[in-house]
């Protein structure tokens, strides 16, 4: 036990993990305490996750933005960036998508990447801001990501009113060549609405993992997050990789739109709110370790805690906000991981 | 439609939407002047909205018109009670400050919409009887034509914030306890040197902030919203931290960009009436505080700087 608390890599991991079951403890203390039944609670979510091939195929379809939300914010604190503008970027993304897929006539195979690429492309502008921002003015991202977040949201639901208004609040839907949608998935899994764009988000996170770990580039961003002084004493250019990392990060952003607008929903509404996708994103790439492998792990439980959120509410009559909650309070066990830490070297401390 | 009937629609409009936004910028003056950012405002403001508004619903019936006052008061104590969490995490746990912002956020509107699913076993709350009214100040509005602009049909709460704002600034620049706050946030461990304690001071700080955006929210709610639900607090923590930023970390400077702010939001919906702006897409109107916000940032509206140990926990004993 105590070599293997040692291991700073094992307890990177049990960090996590430990803060995912905390969350989970804490959730069931405030059932109790408001007077619901934990187990019931908690048996009622665990049949909204795995319960049958419509929810095991929805908690799929959750995962994909949560994913790719997960993938731009983890990106970004690999470099040293604080991303809390993935919710922009999303919707940014989500309206290109939409507008792409319902503008155009064109084959699939042409048509539906096209869509996803002008998604991650809207996506990377709105990451260009903040980032050019940072890397001449150094000005803070996540003041100014904030920002573009409200832009984004009020942005885009002035652009649907305008140009794609379909009525109802909705633009119109997105051509079917466009669409990740798929009648195989929905039929194997009893009519969810699981959609191709699952595939797409572990291609990205392969290729997050891929770039970062693998190649010169992604080592040069990874330095300049660390330490961008020695990283300038070395050669790199430091503005550069700042901006690359901000453009990288925002097109993930951009694709966790393309996942919405191209497979769950099909059209985009006029948003009066946000998704929470985005900030989504900030607990999964956290609760990950901002690792593409540890955020497709932190992307499952996520997703499945938000598709099954309702079904506890409707049979365990827990309302569904204390999801949230839950997740709130993972967010904060892992932000103050030197508390897991300090835990830990006292269970090492008293072995001895 | 002359220039000063236009000045006589708009000015009380800001000063009706800036008063949330004002206690909220100011209380973000407290908190990133003493060194820990705070970007939890929006769920401070949630949670006081959600505690003003249940308490004016509790006591309406005993207390009458006083009621939702001592919403509001309450909504102070009960957000400055939740900001702990936050000072916890930043100060004691050295987390880092964004990320337990994002989580109060979260925390702040999950635990309120929990409780008010339990309580009324819907997803918000009735409306209260009594709200802060518009008055005509006495004297004051009967001076003509700033009279009729400045001081008619305004919520005391909004002549209150912009007296606050004056404290606030008393306090922060010229007491030795303002000091203490900004050596703080600018230098922590010369302050340490010097005996200040900074855990302790940064607390303070953290505390003050949840208490002035909890009476941010609670004015919020009980003169413009006048229930809570899930959306009653929408991007308003957001927009006054803006404010905070626009307003250079100064308390004064705070209070003219929620004003201004509060003009901005309240122009998009009251734009329809002036001539010139009803030309404008309502949606410019909307995102102006943002662009500005970011403009400022970038130097091109003068250099916003932070405090200089801004976000960074502060370990004794290391260089």
């Amino acid at each position: 036990m105590q070599r293997l608390l040692q291991n700073e890599k094992i307890v990177n991991i049990l960090i996590p993990v430990m803060a995912a079951v905390l969350g989970m403890v804490a959730g069931a203390i405030i059932m109790f305490l408001g007077g619901y039944d934990p187990v019931k609670g908690y048996t009622a979510l665990w049949n909204g996750i795995f319960g049958s091939p419509r929810s095991i195929g929805e908690t799929i379809r959750a995962m994909s933005p949560l994913i790719l939300a997960g993938l731009a914010v983890g990106f970004a604190f690999k470099t040293g960036l604080f991303n809390i503008g993935v919710e922009g970027q999303l919707l940014v993304g989500w309206l290109a998508s939409v507008w792409i897929g319902y503008a155009l006539n064109l084959p699939g195979i042409i048509h539906l990447p096209l869509a996803i690429i002008a998604a991650a492309a809207a996506g990377a502008l709105w990451g260009l801001v903040p980032g050019l921002l940072k890397a001449y003015f150094k000005v803070h991202e996540v003041i100014v990501t904030i920002m573009m977040n409200y832009i984004a949201l009020y942005v885009t639901a002035d652009l649907i009113k305008r140009f794609l208004y379909a009525g109802n609040e909705k633009s119109y839907k997105v051509k079917e060549s466009a669409s990740l949608a798929s009648s195989f998935l929905a039929t194997i899994t009893d009519n969810s609405r699981l959609h191709y764009g699952i595939v797409v988000a572990i291609l990205a996170a392969i290729i997050m993992w891929y770039l970062l770990e693998k190649t010169t580039k992604g080592f040069e961003l990874r330095a300049v997050g660390f330490n961008q002084h020695a990283s300038s004493y070395a050669g790199m250019s430091v503005k550069k990789n700042i901006i690359l990392s901000m453009v990288i990060s925002g097109a993930f952003g951009g694709m966790a739109g393309a996942m919405e607008g191209l497979g769950t929903f099909q059209n985009m509404t006029v948003l009066s709110a946000f998704t929470g996708t985005g900030f989504n994103g900030i607990a999964v790439a956290l609760l990950g370790a901002n690792h593409a492998f540890g955020i497709i792990l932190a992307a499952a439980l996520f997703g499945g805690l938000r598709t099954a959120a309702p079904q506890m509410s409707f049979n365990a009559n827990v309302p569904s906000e204390l999801i949230d909650i839950v997740i709130a309070l993972i967010i904060f066990f892992v932000a103050s991981s030197y508390l897991i830490r300090l835990l830990l070297t006292r269970l090492r401390k008293e072995g001895k | 439609m002359d220039f000063l009937a236009i000045l006589s629609i708009i000015i009380p409009a800001a000063l009706y939407t800036g008063a949330p936004l004002i206690l909220t910028a100011l209380g973000g003056v407290f908190s990133e002047r003493s060194g820990v950012v705070n970007i939890g405002l929006e769920g401070l403001m949630v949670f006081g909205a959600f505690s003003s508004i249940l308490t004016t619903l509790y006591i309406q019936d005993m207390v009458g018109p006083a009621s939702p006052w001592i919403g509001i008061l309450i909504a102070g104590i009960a957000s400055g009670i939740f900001s702990l969490l936050h000072a916890v995490a930043s100060v004691t746990l050295r987390a880092d400050q964004t990320v337990s912002g994002v989580a109060i956020n979260f925390l702040a509107l999950g635990l309120a919409i929990f409780l008010i699913k339990k309580i009324f076993n819907k997803g918000q709350t009735d409306f209260i009887d009594y709200r802060i009214n518009k008055i005509n100040i006495p004297i004051l509005s009967d001076i003509p034509i700033i009279g009729k602009m400045f001081f008619s049909m305004v919520p005391v709460t909004s002549f209150l914030a912009i007296i606050v704002a004056f404290i606030v600034w008393y306090i922060i620049y010229k007491t030795p306890f303002g000091l203490r706050l900004r050596s703080v946030g600018e230098h922590p461990m010369a302050a340490d040197t010097m005996g200040i304690n900074v855990a302790r001071m940064r607390y303070t700080g953290v505390i003050i902030s949840g208490v002035f955006a909890g009476l941010g929210g609670g004015v919020f709610a009980t003169s413009i919203s006048g229930n809570f639900s899930a959306g009653t607090i929408s991007g308003q923590g957001f927009l006054a931290l803006a404010a905070m930023i626009f307003g250079k970390w100064h308390p004064l400077g705070a209070l003219g960009a929620a004003l201004f702010f509060g003009l901005a939001q309240s122009l998009s919906v009251i734009g329809g009436q002036i001539p010139f702006i009803q030309d404008f897409p309502n949606v410019i109107l909307t995102i102006i505080p943002y662009v500005l916000t970011i403009l400022a940032l970038a130097g091109f509206v003068g250099r916003a700087e932070a405090p200089k140990a801004n976000g960074v926990p502060y370990i004794k004993g290391k260089r």
